[in-house]
């Protein structure tokens, strides 16, 4: 199974039939990373690099794991030490790391829309690891990963997704490849972290937390950026808590075995309580496994050998 | 030097008529139906329009301090390919044009490299900061037509209301960049449904409409005629269009881009839709023709923005604000609005070289004997897609790479000089000077 494409940009340019069949490859790659022996030849010879201008645990070490189990030579760059901090532009960047032989580059960015610069400018094949406040579609796929591996499906799926939408692409990458694929996704959050004409996305906004969370097969919440408390977004950690964080009392509105799930770091007792994060329907550090196998899969098709 | 121009359609702001024109020494001494002279240039311009050089109330020259994006020469080339005799520049160059030795730099060096008239804006306020009055009494001397702080908004209404007190001591126009940059909050394109999907910070049309009601009440409470920048929304053309029925002495401009692209020409990270205002809804585009046929919105002005393609070939959000305008503004113009039937000849010719002539108080944008040769002509049969590749500004950040037009400038005359002929720079000035 192959990616007929040469990037990963986002979910938005993956059809429902190119997400279905990256899942499916993941299901196979789930095996080998929960297996004794982590390593096949899939990517033997070929060279990923990440190239992070913002912090990451999760995602990048998950894809440098993902590419090392697939027998990939990986380096990573991060903006902190190296020529960006010189000045250079991420064209000139690109084309650098295109000219050792890089197969695939895979970028986290501040700016919306940089790893579809850099793509229209190196060979290589660029998969985004998060760009601004546009999209995250790794993270979408484990978290549509995730759901349809608990549920059996995913169509129909109501998902509940909590905080600051505004600034979120986890949330649009999210509410983009649910929507393609029959779900119903619902946001909430406080108003001055809410975009405009969210609904236009495909997500409605519910009056209420118990709105959104009522019925709900999924529960997602955001992380919030606490430095946003200094732009006015809102007024205190106490108050975010306390109307707009999940904790058991609230989850009463959802359905009995609603998943509960979270792209990490969470910021424990803000936007959700750690009896949440630790409950038995939290499914967070699954994500982190089924994100590595997600990775697998995309760097597979797109460049993998049999 | 004596011009003879036959055949063509001479079109002024009061009429359209099939005549002759005659341009001795620099200025129209005849113009008639069956005129005819012995002449040491006679120009055929059967099937064109015959039009008063166009005027070009808003752009930038970048110089001095921004060469590299563009300066008077290459400037005013690329103005006299897009059939301007006359542009009035803008203060955001580097110095800020604050400052009487600015001003006579840039009225010095256009007189001896430019291809055409130049009128320098002054700022408003010293280095443009919104915080104290630039010598504006000194500037006018030196010679500008104008002030303006455009490049930046004034964001404190205590300095905007004595700027136009000020100002009107020395009368000159108040030409007022109205956006509240605060409420922009960092904004990159129109807010809406569009910057949502692309993840960019957008800049509501509430930051447009606020600050034009306020420059609107505190013209009307100075009692001091002001000019507004670059209308691109529905409601700020309502304000205007109300303001004025209330007697309020305000003039409004707007530039092709606000008539003819919408925000959508910035999918797929396009930088060069990028610029301030931004672009927005199909309704504001109506709206915006509406008040250009109604006379709410005076004139058409280029916004003639250059930016280095290193400066546009980064991510959005680094990008810089513009696009290069003169060399478009009257095909995009005609074919949107003429073509179309939405305004007559005439009527044009009053957006682009009359009405902006009259707010900047200056004796252009007039075909009459007597006055100084500046003409334009403009063949209409020609369609087209626009080649930005071809642009002689130095720089090319348009957004208008393929767009079909119809109509070429084939001829610019400026003071009685041949500058463009054929659609091209005259031979004279290949020769070198």
């Amino acid at each position: 199974m192959r990616l007929e494409k040469k990037d990963v940009l986002g979910l938005q340019e993956l059809s429902a039939n190119e997400i279905t069949s990256i899942l499916d490859v993941a299901e196979d790659m789930r095996k080998i990373v929960l297996s004794d022996t982590k390593k096949v030849h899939y990517l033997r010879g070929k060279t990923v690099l990440t190239l992070f201008y913002e912090n990451s645990t999760r995602t990048r070490v998950s894809f440098e794991l993902a590419a090392k189990y697939m027998s990939a030579d990986t380096v990573n760059i991060t903006s902190n030490g190296s020529s960006v901090e010189k000045g250079e532009t991420l064209m000139d960047t690109g084309m650098t790391l295109d000219s050792m032989g890089a197969d695939v580059v895979i970028i986290r960015h501040n700016m919306s829309g940089a790893p579809h610069h850099l793509a229209k400018h190196i060979k290589a094949s660029v998969i985004n690891a998060g760009d601004g406040m546009h999209e995250h579609p790794t993270q979408a796929l484990l978290d549509l990963f995730t759901m349809r591996k608990h549920f059996g499906k995913l169509d129909g799926l109501k998902v509940a997704i909590i905080g600051d939408v505004f600034h979120s692409r986890v949330a649009r990458s999210n509410i983009i490849g649910l929507c393609k694929m029959g779900a119903v996704p619902v946001v909430y959050g406080p108003a001055t972290m809410m975009p405009v004409e969210i609904e236009k996305m495909g997500a409605k906004v519910t009056p209420t937390l118990e709105d959104a969370i009522g019925n709900s097969d999924v529960v997602m919440g955001l992380r919030v950026q606490l430095e946003r408390q200094k732009k006015a977004l809102f007024p205190s950690q106490a108050e975010y808590a306390k109307y707009f964080g999940i904790n058991p009392e609230k989850l009463k509105y959802a359905k009995n075995n609603a998943l509960i799930m979270h792209p990490g770091p969470v910021n424990r007792g803000v936007e959700m309580t750690s009896a949440i994060i630790d409950g038995k329907n939290s499914a967070i550090n699954e994500q982190v496994t089924n994100g590595v196998a997600i990775r697998m899969a995309l760097l597979y098709m797109l460049t993998g050998k049999d | 030097m004596k011009i003879l121009i036959k055949n063509g359609i001479i079109v002024t702001h009061r009429e359209e008529k099939r005549q002759n024109i005659l341009v001795e020494d620099g200025i129209i001494t005849a113009i008639d139906e069956e005129l005819d002279a012995d002449s040491e240039q006679v120009i055929d311009a059967k099937g064109c329009y015959v039009l008063p050089g166009l005027v070009d109330a808003h752009c930038h020259l970048r110089d001095p301090g921004y060469e590299y994006k563009e300066d008077i020469k290459s400037g005013t080339m690329s103005a006299a390919y897009g059939g301007f005799t006359s542009v009035a520049c803008m203060a955001n160059t580097n110095p800020v044009a604050d400052n009487k030795a600015i001003i006579r730099y840039i009225i010095d060096k256009a007189t001896k490299e430019g291809y055409v008239n130049v009128f320098p804006i002054g700022a408003m306020t010293k280095g443009q900061l919104g915080e104290e009055l630039a010598e504006i009494g000194e500037m006018k001397e030196a010679g500008i037509v104008g002030v303006s702080d455009d490049g930046h908004s004034v964001i404190k209404s205590s300095v905007m209301r004595k700027v136009m007190q000020y100002a009107k001591m020395f009368d000159v126009a108040v030409i007022c960049h109205s956006e509240d940059s605060d409420l922009a909050e960092g904004g990159v394109m129109n807010e809406g449904a569009l910057s949502t999907m692309m993840g960019l910070r957008g800049i509501s049309k509430a930051c447009e409409e606020i600050m034009i009601a306020r420059d609107i009440i505190l013209s009307e409470r100075t009692q001091v005629p002001v000019h507004i920048c670059h209308v691109s929304t529905e409601l700020g053309v309502d304000l205007i269009r109300n303001a004025k029925e209330r007697g309020v002495r305000v003039t409004a401009e707007t530039c092709p881009h606000y008539f003819t692209l919408t925000e959508s020409s910035c999918e797929g990270y396009n930088t060069m839709a990028k610029v301030n205002p931004p672009l927005r809804n199909e309704e504001d585009v109506e709206a915006v023709i509406k008040g250009l046929i109604d006379g709410t919105v005076d004139i058409i002005a280029t916004d003639h923005a250059p930016h280095h393609d290193d400066e546009k070939n980064v991510e959005f959000d680094k990008a810089a604000n513009g696009i290069v305008g003169f060399e478009t503004a009257l095909a995009l113009s005609y074919t949107a609005l003429v073509l179309t039937g939405k305004l007559s000849m005439c009527e044009l010719v009053w957006k682009l070289c009359k009405g902006p002539a009259d707010i900047l108080k200056i004796d252009k944008g007039e075909l009459a004997v007597g006055k100084s040769a500046d003409i334009t002509i403009f063949d209409p049969s020609t369609s087209y897609k626009i080649d930005v590749t071809k642009l002689v500004s130095k720089s090319k950040n348009s957004p208008y790479h393929g767009y079909p037009v119809t109509g070429k400038v084939d001829t610019t005359i400026v003071g009685g000089k041949i500058i463009v002929q054929g659609g091209k720079l005259a031979d004279i000035f290949l020769q070198g000077k």
